[in-house]
């Protein structure tokens, strides 16, 4: 078992202090920081996710695990940074104005961090201006907007026509979720996609980057 | 202050809809708990945007769903109807918009008492808009203001019952739920909820006496229905959410304790434990809810209910009309049914109580924890405990130990996940410590005061 093998069985345990150990150790033995990242992080991230998938394992299995998998990340950052490893894409993600369910948000989020993207969390209740900012001066290749009730999705269209109407949409992808939305209610936004769950969301927003 | 050291009902048997020990009178004779079993109603907007701009036509989506519900309460005989008017947030920030539509629906619901005779109350929910700013102001500030002057707006424009879906606490439960951590589900509901309902609850019992509405119930909404609608789409064992909802129950008694009377809030699936401790009505939904969301207790919620709710659903057109009148006839049938078997004598009511009871509490450890003997036993120990946290730290461990038992004994068979799972929450539940200081010691580090302010709830 390489320490790869063990920092991968570290971060699918959920063992955070393990993956810490692993990671620092991998580094002493001169491992390339995006191999620990690809080979050891993300390939524990996407089996805890098909397990997630075949009914293993529950959200909070994947969550401790993502919880370890972001302590190793802490001491890994730098390495990355010096190697020039970019996240393979950035997603500002948020629950639109004058809604305030969270947890849907969070699990597409955690679920994107852990393959591999770099998240702008902009947070529950979040303005149109916020997605639009994220666009324009925070280099965001995809929109993930979120939202749970009937009287909150118009609003889902509203950050569509700001994006329009600053100028960006065409430089970003737009994906939405939640109970209430359908491809159907993507389509007639001007979306470019809809996730029923978590899993689907980070498949579809490889899909449309390419990744 | 009354606080609950007995049971209202000690027998399970006596733990059945349409009954409640201590049933309400509403000045126009409704009586609720008293024997009948009454729809109740509530509905919500389609798919639009809520502003000045658009209140023309919410006044008139609203007026629609009122009379053609009305109207199909007449036609098929309901003996009595509760309409909950459940506001949207835009409505409690803007409390005249409440107020407003309050207004239509009481105006709505009082010509048909007089030309049809149709008996009826309404319920008004203002939204707890605290959250809005994070972390929230749990006692004062413009967010706070507005709350109360919906609460005294709306009893002042009609409501007969006053409830709301509280959420002190929830700013670190939800992620209490999704990491599994017991302890800080505890404190949530012990300790921050609890604290919270009690500041809260003292409030929306003085505007309603102020105001001649009933101060009804509150729910744990925000907390135990997270946990079931995310264990219905497989995101947490079952067995945690069927803890969380018993471990909720302390928070939720502390509205009753502060004053309120009942009928309890439909969405609170605590509400059988409610009704056996306060002896107090309640208000349950289960299958007809399916037009709001899925779970697993749509028969056994019928069991003890004295209201029958559909939670919610969207005023859009069905071939048989408009949804909320489509609702409020599978409403009626369904408690037209019940109203049936108690005719019939106690043995048939008894006999449809049981049925409901069993087709549902094998499936799934949140129905088992419904039936009235779970409930009974269950809440005796809950109330053993003189203080919220005491009582949400007996309920976890009792809990946890009964659906052992249930699943030992063929009652309710688990997987061998959620056996896994049970024995992880049993062990962090074992780790409670008995003082409640204890544990506010113990979660002093863990709190992100990025989330929540601990001097908001009466902690430094």
């Amino acid at each position: 078992m390489t320490i790869i093998d063990e920092l991968r069985e570290g971060v699918i345990q959920g063992q955070a202090n393990v993956a810490l150990e692993k990671v620092k150790k991998a580094l002493e033995e001169g491992y390339a920081a995006d191999v620990i990242l690809n080979e050891g992080l993300i390939s524990a991230m996407s089996n805890v996710g098909q397990m997630y998938e075949d009914g293993v394992v529950f959200v909070p299995e994947m969550l401790i695990a993502a919880r370890a998998m972001d302590k190793a990340l802490q001491i890994l950052r730098p390495y990355l940074v010096a190697q020039g490893v970019k996240p393979v894409g950035k997603v500002a993600i948020g629950t639109v104005k004058g809604d305030l369910h969270d947890i849907g948000k969070k699990l597409v989020a955690m679920m994107l961090e852990g393959s591999g993207f770099e998240i702008i969390d902009l947070g529950i209740d979040a303005p149109p201006e916020k997605f639009v900012d994220a666009v324009q001066n925070k280099g965001a290749d995809v929109v993930a907007l979120s939202a749970l009730l009937t009287t909150t999705m118009p609003n889902m269209k509203t950050v569509v026509d700001a994006l329009k109407q600053a100028g960006v949409r065409d430089k970003v992808r737009i994906i939405i979720g939640g109970a209430p939305v359908n491809q159907a209610y993507a389509d007639q936004i001007g979306a470019d996609g809809y996730a029923p769950d978590a899993s689907s969301a980070v498949r579809k927003v490889r899909e449309m980057l390419g990744v | 202050m009354e606080i609950y050291k007995h049971l209202a009902v000690k027998d399970p048997d006596d733990l059945i809809f349409g009954h409640s020990p201590r049933p309400l009178t509403l000045p126009n004779g409704l009586v609720i708990g008293g024997g009948l079993v009454y729809p109740e109603l509530n509905f919500t907007l389609p798919p639009m945007s809520i502003s000045a701009e658009t209140m023309p036509e919410i006044r008139e989506q609203y007026r629609q769903i009122i009379e053609s519900a009305c109207a199909r309460a007449v036609d098929l005989y309901v003996p009595g109807l509760v309409v909950e008017f459940e506001l949207l947030p835009e409505m409690t920030r803007t409390p005249e918009w409440g107020a407003e539509i309050t207004a239509i629906l009481r105006d709505c619901l009082d010509r048909f008492a007089q030309r049809d005779g149709l008996k009826s109350a309404l319920r008004v929910t203002p939204n707890d808009i605290r959250e809005f700013e994070r972390p929230p102001r749990m006692r004062s500030g413009g967010l706070w203001d507005d709350m109360i002057r919906s609460f005294e707006l709306c009893a002042q424009a009609g409501a007969d019952l006053l409830s709301i879906e509280s959420t002190g606490g929830k700013e670190i439960h939800d992620d209490a739920i999704l990491y599994a951590d017991l302890p800080t589900v505890a404190y949530a509901l012990g300790v921050l909820g609890a604290r919270d309902m009690t500041f809260l609850w003292d409030m929306i019992v003085r505007v309603g006496l102020k105001n001649g509405a009933i101060p009804a119930g509150d729910t744990a909404c925000g907390f135990a229905n997270t946990a079931m609608v995310l264990a219905e789409i497989r995101h947490i064992p079952r067995v945690w959410a069927a803890l969380i909802r018993v471990m909720s129950v302390a928070r939720s008694l502390v509205a009753f304790e502060r004053g309120a009377v009942g009928p309890g809030k439909d969405c609170a699936y605590e509400g059988p434990y409610i009704k056996a401790i306060t002896g107090y009505p309640i208000a349950m939904e289960g299958a007809e809810a399916a037009v709001a969301h899925s779970s697993p207790i749509g028969n056994i919620a019928k069991a003890t209910a004295d209201l029958w709710s559909n939670e919610s659903v969207q005023n859009v057109r069905l071939l048989g009309g408009a949804a909320p009148t489509v609702s409020l006839e599978q409403l009626a049938y369904a408690a037209r049914l019940m109203n049936t078997a108690t005719e019939a004598g106690p043995h048939t009511a008894l006999m449809l109580r049981n049925l409901f009871v069993a087709s549902d509490t094998t499936y799934d450890p949140q129905a088992y924890v419904l039936r009235p003997d779970v409930v009974i036993d269950l809440s005796r120990e809950i109330i053993a405990e003189e203080t919220a946290y005491g009582r949400v730290r007996r309920a976890a461990l009792a809990t946890a130990q009964c659906l052992r038992k249930a699943h030992h004994d063929g009652l309710c068979p688990l997987s061998p996940q959620e056996v896994n799972w049970l024995d992880r929450l049993s062990k962090q539940a074992d780790t409670l410590p008995e003082a409640e200081e204890a544990l506010i010691e113990q979660m002093k580090d863990q709190i992100d005061p990025e989330k929540i302010r601990q001097d908001q709830y009466g902690l430094t």
